[in-house]
């Protein structure tokens, strides 16, 4: 009998809080398993948000640091300076990263801090009840914008990794979605590629990964999805927005 | 092939995600059940069928499935 397939071991054996169908269960899980993959896991520290994912500390099997709002990338550039050989990551939502986080995340990309942010993109403020967000897409209903977002009122959504892509600091930068197996495997790439590249020291590493909510969006989980294939993607277009050669980046 | 598929039911929230990526369509919510949560959990209606590609463990959120082949 051989094991195809279990839980990993990057994960504790906490139950989820997070609602049904919800991906943060599916991108926590790719994130321990490039942990374990590249051997990391004993060497990682990771720093949460507020947020949904607000209790990831409980579910990450390596030190968790719980940080302010928006701040994780500033306690994560402390943790990477004084510890420089361990693999330091931020997993931010984007209320947290997008919205009240921007100033620390653009700085941190722009001193080129050599951690890792997991940037989960559902356009909307999971934990606080379905507020608009920065990313919340044009149309797009939410509590604070119940006839849907307009770009009078509100501006156009921000693309997170096209704006960080433009700082030199930032090596790396991807979007990726995970609504079906096709989209995991090449989102595992992208965060495996990310690890390896912050323990090559080459610069700040950034990997969007555009989630549903399918509560405050008001949707079934597999409606959710389409509705993210169907809508998202084509405003957050996927794939790597930025790859530079490590020659050309000793930010040091 | 011989592939066993186990469920930790009482953590299944049935969002059906599972159910979308099963590329033999032997993963299905099973009515008859209401696990400790409330929810309808997962299961396979047809083992025999199965050729351990894992892919509904891979979608699963609250990694409850374990994939086994022999």
């Amino acid at each position: 009998m051989a094991i195809v397939y279990e839980k990993s071991k990057g994960l504790t054996d906490a139950e989820l809080h997070y609602c049904p169908g919800c991906h943060h269960g599916i991108i926590h899980k790719l994130v321990a398993e490039s942990l374990v993959e590249l051997g990391l896991l004993d060497d990682a520290i990771g720093v949460c948000p507020v947020g949904c994912s607000v209790f990831a500390f409980k579910y990450f099997n390596c030190d968790m640091q719980e940080a302010a709002h928006g701040r994780a990338p500033a306690a994560a550039t402390g943790i990477k300076r004084t510890h420089p050989h361990q693999a330091v990551f931020t997993y931010q939502g984007d209320g947290d990263l997008a919205s009240i986080g921007a100033a620390e995340i653009v700085h941190a990309a722009m001193r080129g801090e050599k951690f890792t942010t997991i940037f989960v993109n559902n356009a909307i403020y999971g934990m606080t009840g379905g507020q608009m967000a920065p990313t919340t897409l044009i149309g797009q209903k939410a509590t604070t914008c119940q006839e849907g977002r307009t770009k009078e009122q509100a501006g156009m959504p921000i693309r997170m990794a096209e704006l960080l892509s433009t700082l030199d600091g930032c090596v790396y930068a991807e979007r990726v979605c995970v609504t079906d197996i096709a989209n995991i495997n090449k989102a595992k790439r992208a965060i495996k590629k990310a690890f390896q590249k912050q323990m090559n020291n080459e610069g700040f590493t950034f990997i969007e990964v555009l989630s549903t909510c399918p509560t405050n969006w008001g949707m079934t989980p597999l409606k959710a999805n389409e509705w993210l294939k169907d809508n998202m993607v084509p405003y957050y277009p996927l794939g790597v927005i930025k790859e530079t050669a490590p020659e050309n980046a000793e930010v040091k | 092939m011989t592939a066993k598929v186990t469920f930790n039911s009482d953590r299944c929230k049935g969002c059906e995600l599972c159910t979308t990526v099963c590329p033999k369509h032997i993963v299905a919510i099973d009515q008859t059940v209401i696990n400790r949560k409330g929810y309808h959990p997962a299961h396979v209606t047809d083992i025999t069928a199965c050729i351990a590609c894992a892919s509904c463990a891979k979608i699963c959120p609250d990694s409850i499935i374990t994939v086994e082949k022999f």
